[in-house]
């Protein structure tokens, strides 16, 4: 399970990271979701991987999981699922507005800008 | 236990859904609510700083949990003092954007100022890393709103990037979180701070990754150069009321810094040993260079002002990165300095755009109010480039004479000597450009005639100024509270037991499963 769990955050982490690195706002958007994905699973083994054992105080259990990460899991995944929603909003606004989605800084417009902005 | 503690973060936290739910569309409400939020804040801020001053420490426990399990906000000088000055700040901010007529241009923006307001409290009283992280993302969601707030292509565009920029800052940060819960079982910060001293030297590796990890966030909030990317196009594309309270953003980056670098890493650490003199020291000086250069190279007024906050912040993390009491000491004083001047300087820049076609560095006919205005940006472009006889003079002073027997003295002081040449030559060349040469210009007759900065608009300017001045006449009193401050820091004991061995639920005689 060690093995399956690591290479699944590492996989999503690379997916992610090669994806935040392109230049349109879509694949950008796509690898930040990746990365999210990989950070919660990451927090999640933080409290060390157990099966079958319950987070809480009970009277039959032997061994307990780590009940901590798993609050903060839910904590991270309400967070970052919020700020892509927020993202994807803000992108979206932009491309519309500018008909371009490029995530660069395009070249100032120096001395010639027609009108100051609102 | 006082309840006082957490009054900064619940009343803008209260006040923000109440101007959102009951004032949506009365803007008179609006500005009467966050008016008097933010001069409560400022009264339970300065009593709470009163408080502290003589060294004690406030904790608060949520629900009563004790320290490790619990959430707890901490108050100690350093927090309540950076809590005083947002508020302060703060204050100034939303006067100009009630006098530009700022906040009238979307529907929000005193909600949002109210939650931007309660992320960056709770950040600098937070005692517990993963609430930190939490409050991190209340300022940024906030501060979101408010950075496209009154649209425009532009600034989405800006917007969008900053955001994505902050998105993976905040992945980093749980990564961060995640190993270190993982080498040490806690986030508490006062807890972490006995554990990481107890972490054996042969399993350091992932303590390690996790220091690093930690120190590559806060420098994203810091604007440290390489990672300071997000910050130029941001500051100069909000509108100016935002990004004046901005300037306090890169802060909340170096306060965390100082606060987690002091107290869970502290620097005779072998574990984070060459962390400070190895990385952050260099690149703090590359964003002192590389701000300051900006400055001189930059084509508009509002970029000119975001590369000078990128330069300030460099000598800001110059002073941390020594790590020794008195340079923190100046590091703190300098910070005051730079938040209130940087401010400033985006208020005034926001004077010209009113009354001027547009901000970019080149002579157009004088415009309205132009004696005023440039007195004021005199003034600030003074202050930022540490001229006497201002508070960013003896800032740099301080800084200085912090470095003076240390390894680095001669790169530092190269750095920061020439760096101020180039951001005076920066400032000297924006001042004649957008002020003097104006006068040689006649207006062109048709034209139309642009709007004069209302009267408010220049209280608030006015205001940072006179704190500025108020800065460097008390320069005695406000470092001796800043050396006070830092000999806190480096003895942290006080803030340690205060935290673990306060009881509440789950501490005393049930401790044994702990």
């Amino acid at each position: 399970m060690e093995l399956l769990f690591a290479s699944a955050i590492g996989v999503m982490t690379a997916g992610g990271l090669y994806l935040v690195l392109r230049q349109r706002t879509f694949p950008v958007f796509l690898g930040i979701s990746l990365l999210t994905y990989a950070v919660n699973v990451f927090l999640f083994g933080s409290g060390r991987l157990t099966t079958g054992a319950p987070p809480i105080l009970s009277d039959d259990a032997s061994t307990y999981t780590d009940p901590l990460p798993q609050a903060l899991v839910l904590t991270a995944i309400v967070i970052s699922f919020g700020m892509t929603a927020v993202v994807v909003m803000i992108g979206l606004g932009a491309f519309l507005g500018s008909d371009d989605d490029h995530v660069d800084d395009q070249p100032e417009t120096g001395a010639e800008t027609p009108e100051g902005r609102t | 236990m006082t309840h006082w503690i957490i009054a900064p973060v619940v009343l803008p936290a209260m006040l923000a859904p109440f101007i959102v739910l009951a004032a949506r569309y009365h803007l008179r409400i609006q500005r009467t609510f966050s008016v008097v939020g933010v001069l409560a804040l400022i009264a339970v801020a300065a009593s709470l700083a009163w408080e502290v001053s003589d060294g004690d420490v406030i904790l608060y426990q949520l629900s009563d949990w004790a320290a490790p399990f619990g959430i707890v906000l901490v108050g100690d000088r350093l927090s309540t003092l950076m809590v005083l000055l947002t508020a302060v700040l703060a204050l100034f901010v939303l006067l100009y954007a009630i006098g530009s007529g700022w906040d009238g241009r979307g529907r929000h923006f005193h909600a949002l100022f109210q939650f931007q307001l309660m992320g960056i409290m709770g950040a600098f009283l937070t005692g517990d890393l993963f609430n930190l992280f939490v409050f991190f993302e209340v300022l940024l969601i906030a501060s979101y709103g408010l950075m496209i707030h009154g649209g425009g292509n532009d600034r989405l565009r800006a917007g969008v990037q900053y955001v994505l920029f902050n998105l993976i800052g905040s992945t980093l940060f749980l990564f961060a979180l995640g190993s270190i819960y993982a080498e040490t079982g806690t986030l508490n910060m006062a807890d972490l701070a006995q554990r990481v001293a107890q972490v054996s030297p042969g399993e350091t590796a992932g303590i390690r990754v996790a220091a690093v990890l930690l120190l590559l966030v806060f420098a994203i909030k810091a604007a440290l150069v390489p990672l300071h990317f997000w910050l130029p196009s941001a500051y100069a594309e909000a509108p100016a009321p935002v990004a004046a309270l901005f300037a306090i953003m890169t802060k909340v980056g170096a306060y965390a810094i100082i606060r987690v670098y002091t107290l869970i890493f502290p620097p005779d650490l072998e574990v984070t040993a060459g962390l400070h003199e190895v990385w952050l020291l260099p690149a703090a000086l590359v964003s002192l260079a590389l701000g300051m250069i900006g400055v001189l190279a930059a084509r508009k007024l509002d970029r000119l002002i975001a590369f000078s906050i990128v330069g300030s912040m460099g000598m800001v993390m110059v002073a941390i990165s020594l790590f020794t009491q008195q340079s923190i000491a100046a590091s703190l004083y300098y910070m005051i300095h730079s938040t209130l001047a940087g401010a400033m300087l985006f208020l005034v820049a926001d004077l010209v755009r009113t009354s001027r076609p547009d901000l970019v560095l080149a002579p157009r006919s004088p415009f309205a109010g132009t004696a005023l205005t440039s007195a004021l940006f005199f003034v600030g472009a003074i202050a930022m480039a540490g001229l006497p006889p201002l508070s960013g003079f003896l800032g740099k002073l301080l800084v200085l004479d912090a470095a003076f027997d240390t390894d680095a003295m001669g790169w530092i002081w190269t750095v920061v000597l020439l760096s101020s040449l180039v951001s005076i030559l920066g400032f000297a060349r924006a001042g004649s450009m957008v002020f003097w040469k104006s006068h040689g210009i006649s207006p062109d007759p048709e034209a139309k005639p642009m709007p004069r900065p209302t009267a408010l608009s220049y209280v608030a300017p006015g205001g940072l100024v006179a704190l500025l001045i108020a800065l460097t006449v008390f320069a005695g009193q406000v470092h001796g509270y800043a050396e006070d401050i830092a000999a806190q820091l480096f003895a942290p004991e006080p803030y340690v037991s205060t935290v673990l061995e306060t009881p509440g639920k789950l501490s005393g005689p049930t401790k044994e499963d702990h």
